[in-house]
């Protein structure tokens, strides 16, 4: 335990005036307190990582991990030719673009508005309520989102009210597939358009009051004050977060999609975590599964690196 | 530019006077526009809850929006009759109890051994942490993972894999940056010890940031279904409360093709001894999965808005 990072790290420690070891036996209180974690973080964090040779074999788990059969690269070519899989990567990128688009954009102008709002009382009473969706689970919002959408929930309510549907021939929201995209986009946007108002309002916060008087005297409106001080305020930070955000574009989530998605939805629905799901935990097809799985995972991974280099280069150092 | 223009040509006692009716009209219509958001966001859940309260026979007739039209509380008491409904109850306030007290603990430690600069192992725990930020196994390696080591079918198995999370590690560890340093170092001079000085210094000072760890990891564990559904949906003594709605939840997306209407009109009347319905049952359980979190959420905003501040930014 005590000697392998003992010759690892004599080298770069050597320049201290105690030894490595002398030092690691001193805080030895500090080692127990974070050793026991690096373990429990190998076990789950990185041990996994070994089971990506799955998508390499054609995996039987009656056989045991070392007698596997060895394909190499087989399950990869197979996704790629299947139809399934290919509208899986197709739902994944439209709902995360989606989600991205409009997530943005309406965080930012909710934050707008809310940065206009002088009774500090009226602000907070909003901010308080726009937070509640997002500290509901998904389930208690997919319950939610199904009742308002069901035939006699409140839009087909309003909608027969207004006259736009007939009684008897109300519309079945969730039984259409071309509908998913937006109804997920919608739901959304409902439950985190608060929440990711905070960073927003904080970048807000930031800004010198002196602008706005300035902009004030020079006869600037409320819009010129917003288009003119505030929005290249927070700029910075909306800057960082778009960047954050394409590192995820593989990332729609799931459970939206998994708890919203039925029979009639699926071509619309179905993203690649549940067919990782559906392939592996419910057919028993762990390799393909994987190889799903780890394609996601690479995917990611690049982005999020390309996404931190680009975000250094722009001088926005705080990622990490 | 070209408005802004203008008005500097005109007497500045005009410009004053538009801008203020101008400044009146924007005002109104943003404060009619956010009460609206208010109504939209809290409408689905009054509705919910006043279809819980209401009898269920009667809601099938539809027409409830904001409150009751006759009230009742049978619903709730016929879902907590239900055994495995409380529970399942009981199994989410364990995990959300036990769960919060180890996250918040560990996590406050390991952030505390990184944040020493003298800490000799620092780069390599602090590494070893960040890099788990751009990878994971992924779901079937974790279940094989977790198959391995003897978890499926028990408790642990929603404590132990999630113990410490690399985003709470960031906040308090950034919270524990800021503590001036020189009431860490009067302890140690006093002859306190590494672990010592964590529990009677470092703890105390970062009851804020721990607020808002708490929070987010009471509520992550209160919500979760998944783990239950991914490692014990074949033990029902470890069902969650969550996870039982969600099961509703599947149930009515089955059905969703058979019209709803006429379909709970049918259970309805099955259930008549009852006098419940899986609309009314559905609506009871969805209040009582969120109403915890609804109480306790706005006394701890000021910490999670810091929390966020920090590890919006950062994470």
């Amino acid at each position: 335990m005590e000697n392998t990072p003992l010759t690892a790290s004599a080298k770069t420690e050597s320049n201290k005036p105690a030894g490595f070891f002398t030092k690691l036996v001193r805080q030895r209180a500090l080692v127990l307190m974070s050793v026991p974690f690096i373990l429990w973080l190998f076990i789950f964090k990185y041990l996994p990582l070994w089971g990506w040779t799955i998508a390499f074999q054609d995996f039987k788990p009656a056989k045991g991990f070392f007698n596997q059969r060895w394909v190499g690269f087989e399950h990869f070519s197979f996704l790629f030719q299947d139809e399934r899989f290919l509208r899986v990567l197709r739902n994944t990128l439209a709902m995360s673009s989606i989600n991205l688009a409009l997530g943005f954009v309406t965080a930012i102008i909710l934050a707008l508005l809310l940065n206009e709002v002088r009774h500090v009382y009226f602000k907070r009473v909003v901010q308080t309520v726009s937070y509640l969706p997002h500290f509901i689970s998904w389930v208690v919002a997919a319950s939610i989102v199904q009742s308002t959408l069901s035939p006699d929930g409140i839009i087909n309510q309003m909608m027969l009210w207004f006259g736009w549907v007939d009684k008897g021939n109300e519309i079945l929201f969730l039984g259409i597939g071309e509908y998913f995209w937006g109804i997920f986009g919608a739901s959304s946007v409902w439950k985190d358009v608060g929440w990711n108002t905070i960073v927003y309002l904080a970048a807000m916060t930031m800004i010198d009051p002196a602008q706005y008087e300035a902009a004030k005297m020079d006869g600037a409106n409320r819009f010129q004050r917003i288009w003119y001080v505030t929005l290249p305020g927070i700029k910075p930070v909306i800057i960082v977060l778009l960047i954050m955000q394409i590192g995820h574009l593989l990332e729609a989530g799931f459970e939206p999609q998994y708890l919203l998605g039925n029979g009639m939805n699926v071509d619309y629905s179905e993203v690649i975590d549940i067919f990782v799901l559906k392939y592996g935990i419910a057919q028993g097809n762990f390799s393909l599964s994987v190889a799903a799985g780890m394609f996601k995972t690479v995917v990611s991974f690049i982005l999020l690196f390309a996404a931190n280099y680009l975000a250094k280069r722009m001088g926005e150092s705080r990622l990490f | 530019m070209a408005t802004a223009a203008i008005s500097s040509s005109k007497p500045k006692k005009a410009h004053r006077i538009s801008s203020s009716r101008e400044d009146r009209i924007f005002d109104i219509c943003n404060y009619i526009f956010l009460v609206l958001l208010m109504v939209v966001t809290l409408y689905p859940f009054l509705n919910t809850a006043a279809i819980s309260l209401n009898q269920a026979n009667d809601t099938i007739r539809g027409g409830i929006y904001l409150w009751p039209r006759l009230f009742t509380w049978d619903n709730y008491a016929y879902v907590f009759k239900e055994a495995s409904v409380f529970h399942a109850t009981m199994i989410s306030v364990l995990r959300s109890v036990i769960g919060t007290v180890v996250t918040v603990f560990c996590s406050a430690m390991v952030a505390y051994t990184i944040s020493r600069q003298d800490f000799v192992l620092r780069k390599f725990v602090t590494l070893a942490f960040i890099l788990t930020m751009y990878f994971n196994g992924g779901l079937i390696p974790n279940f094989l993972l977790v198959r391995e080591l003897g978890m499926l079918g028990t408790f642990s198995v929603y404590i132990i894999p999630g113990i410490i999370g690399v985003f709470n590690l960031i906040i308090i560890r950034s919270f524990i940056d800021g503590l001036p340093e020189s009431i860490l170092e009067s302890a140690r001079i006093d002859g306190a010890g590494d672990f010592t000085t964590f529990i009677k210094i470092v703890l105390p000072l970062c009851v804020p940031v721990l607020a808002t760890v708490a929070l987010f990891t009471a509520v992550y564990q209160w919500n979760s279904w998944f783990d239950v559904f991914l490692y014990n949906s074949s033990y029902q003594e470890l069902s969650t409360l969550q996870y039982e709605l969600q099961k509703i939840l599947q149930n009515s997306n089955a059905s969703l093709t058979a019209r709803t209407a006429s379909d709970a009109f049918a259970n309805a009347n099955n259930d008549a001894a009852n006098a419940v319905t899986p609309m009314a049952v559905r609506a009871t359980m969805t209040i009582v999965a969120s109403l915890p979190i609804i109480m306790v959420y706005p006394f701890l905003q000021k910490y999670f808005v810091k929390g966020m501040m920090v590890g919006g930014v950062k994470g």
